[in-house]
């Protein structure tokens, strides 16, 4: 194997386009787990996971399996699943509470901390050998951070905070949790895991993609549009059903009236897309009266109105992670193999908020999310038909130009379309992917042509 | 039609359902579906059933967790009518599905109604390579004016909780 060059890297992005390579080179794939997976923050999970001290939950980052746990002192740890022994996986449930860990093969115990606790048999070993040492144990992961409870690891020792990695993305994360009546979230309802044949950074492109449900999702938007409402639902139904409706929103609706706004790192939102009131609470459908009167009662009227007034849809925090608030919804993208990836999406309850949201929230992730979905089967089945595309010998350059022209500079160090189907968070995304494949570091945002931002963030 | 015959036929729905009569019943519909006949399918529900295929074993209620299918019958109309569109890309190139179902049981059983439990099988054969799905399944079979009709089916699938590619024809 020839070494690929950080000049070699540098050639395959440019201005609105890249190489195909990036998608299909395993050489790549390799250098993004160490260089991007192995440096970024990654998204572990969230707070509520791990509740109490004691609990632990099985997570990964790129392929590499790890534990993130709840401390006795409150603290949250983050470790490689992985005895310091023989190297078994140590834990092999999805999670669960304990005091202590114990690999199966040979006893070996560990504190919740990862350190190592006790060990049979511990007589004969070669100088080397210090069951004291700190570096026999369950290693630690170097950082773990949390932000309003949504927890992130970084294999690096070194590097930006998480709140100066996330930057002003950490609004998004506000918006989720604003939401919550009480105050807080939690995870709840189960967990989607999807699959795909195809490279794992198709994911996000897509995510906030306002080009492409008119053709991907035909199928269910047709669907929909001739479905009677006379026919009986229990409600889940009506949610999907409209939700396939509005994505159906023509184009023009698409370049008037959405917005996508990209960050530093990688980041990017898409606006809101949706007019139909039994989908947003803002638009004060009697549907949502209980849940905006929890609302108020805890935060009051203006503080309310405020926070349902932010509009956004899919928030991607590079490189693996996207959640959208309004139906609390969070995705991570586990890279397997160059053109294998899997996805898992989780939901989250408000605390505070009636019941029936939550019974909204699963009915929305059945939909939007769902491996049985009317909408996402669809897009699987794309990102594999790019996978295969990828596969043969067409075109060494893939377009993500649309709408270059029109990239502009935006506040908080931001860069926005001109309109939202823009593909500038792809760009965006690929400044990231610069930046750490060649030096490690989070990336500028280019400078566009100077104009003025006439325009206001949702 | 004779007189006698229109009362032996009345005589056997005021029975409780049988083994045999549920089980052309499901081969019945598993052909349906091999066939593609999905409006024939659709046509086996009640007007207010329900269609299900948990995430989770044993899991308890479509309604606080999420699951692989959950359709009310407004949204399995809507199911079925996206089977039939050219423009899902999704079914391009289309599954061939093969079904085999064993081991069929009555847990309940009325004149009226019954909840028919049974084991299945199901090869799905798309772009080059094979699926193979197995588990439970849950019919709640209730007797109708010109026959047997869903008023709702469980599929629990043993694998339910597995990472999957996209699942787009119904167990």
């Amino acid at each position: 194997m020839i070494p690929i060059t950080n000049e070699d890297i540098r050639g395959m992005v440019q201005p609105g386009r890249v190489m195909r390579r990036l998608y299909t080179d395993p050489d790549i794939f390799e250098l993004e787990l160490e260089r991007i997976f192995g440096s970024a923050w990654i998204y572990v999970g969230h707070e509520s996971q791990v509740a109490k001290p004691g609990d632990f939950l099985a997570t990964r980052i790129g392929r590499k399996p790890l534990l993130l746990v709840r401390d006795v002192d409150g603290g949250l740890r983050l470790l490689h699943n992985q005895c310091a022994h023989r190297g078994a996986m140590v834990v092999a449930s999805d999670g669960g509470h304990t005091n202590e860990f114990r690999c199966c093969y040979h006893g070996w115990t560990y504190h919740l901390d990862g350190r190592l606790k006790a060990a049979p048999l511990l007589h004969g070993y070669p100088p080397h050998f210090d069951p004291n040492n700190p570096r026999c144990a369950m290693l630690a992961v170097p950082r773990v951070a949390s932000y309003r409870g949504f927890v992130f690891g970084s294999l690096a020792k070194d590097g930006p905070s998480l709140e100066d990695y996330l930057g002003y993305m950490t609004t998004s994360f506000d918006d989720m949790v604003d939401r919550a009546p009480g105050g807080a979230l939690e995870v709840a309802g189960g967990v989607f895991k999807h699959t795909y044949k195809g490279n794992w950074k198709l994911y996000l492109e897509n995510l906030c993609d306002a080009a492409h449900p008119l053709f991907v999702h035909q199928s269910s938007i047709d669907a929909a549009r001739a479905q009677s409402d006379e026919v009986y639902s229990d409600g889940s139904g009506e949610i999907a059903i409209r939700q396939m409706r509005q994505n159906g929103a023509p184009y023009s609706f698409w370049e008037e009236h959405v917005g996508i706004w990209t960050y530093r790192n990688g980041h990017s939102f898409l606006g809101d897309y949706h007019d139909d009131s039994k989908l947003v609470a803002a638009l004060n459908d009697p549907v949502f009266r209980d849940y905006i009167a929890a609302m108020e009662n805890g935060k009051g009227k203006d503080k309310t109105k405020k926070i349902l007034e932010v509009r956004r849809w899919n928030s991607n925090v590079y490189p693996n992670l996207s959640f959208m608030s309004q139906f609390q919804q969070l995705r991570v993208v586990h890279p397997l193999a160059v053109n294998e990836t899997v996805v898992h999406t989780f939901c989250f309850r408000l605390k505070g908020a009636p019941a029936r949201m939550f019974e909204n929230t699963i009915s929305f992730a059945n939909t939007v999310n769902g491996t049985g979905s009317l909408v996402l089967t669809d897009d699987l089945e794309i990102y594999t038909r790019v996978g295969l595309g990828l596969s043969s010998a067409g075109s060494p350059w893939l377009e993500i130009g649309r709408g270059y022209a029109g990239d502009l500079p935006d506040t908080h160090g931001g860069r926005r379309g001109q309109n939202s189907t823009s593909e500038v968070y792809i760009r965006n995304m690929f400044d990231a992917w610069l930046a750490l494949m060649t030096e490690g570091r989070d990336s500028d945002i280019p400078s566009p042509a100077p104009r003025e931002s006439a325009e206001v963030q949702p | 039609m004779t007189l006698p015959q229109r009362s032996a036929q009345s005589r056997a729905q005021a029975a409780p359902f049988t083994v045999a009569e549920c089980e052309a019943f499901l081969v019945r519909e598993a052909q349906l579906l091999d066939d593609g006949r999905f409006d024939e399918w659709l046509a086996l529900f009640t007007a207010d059933a329900w269609y299900w295929v948990p995430i989770e074993p044993n899991q308890a209620s479509p309604r606080d967790t999420i699951s692989l299918i959950y359709d009310d019958r407004r949204l399995l109309e809507t199911r079925v009518r996206r089977l039939a569109s050219p423009r899902i890309y999704s079914q391009e190139p289309r599954s061939r599905t093969s079904r085999m179902i064993a081991n069929l049981t009555i847990e309940e059983n009325s004149a009226e109604a019954c909840t028919v439990r049974s084991k299945f099988q199901l090869l799905e054969y798309r772009r080059e390579a094979q699926r193979i799905f197995g588990g439970t399944a849950r019919h709640r079979l209730v007797r109708h004016d010109d026959g047997i009709r869903i008023a709702w089916k469980r599929v629990d699938l043993v694998n339910c909780d597995a990472p999957h590619e996209g699942l787009v024809v119904p167990f």
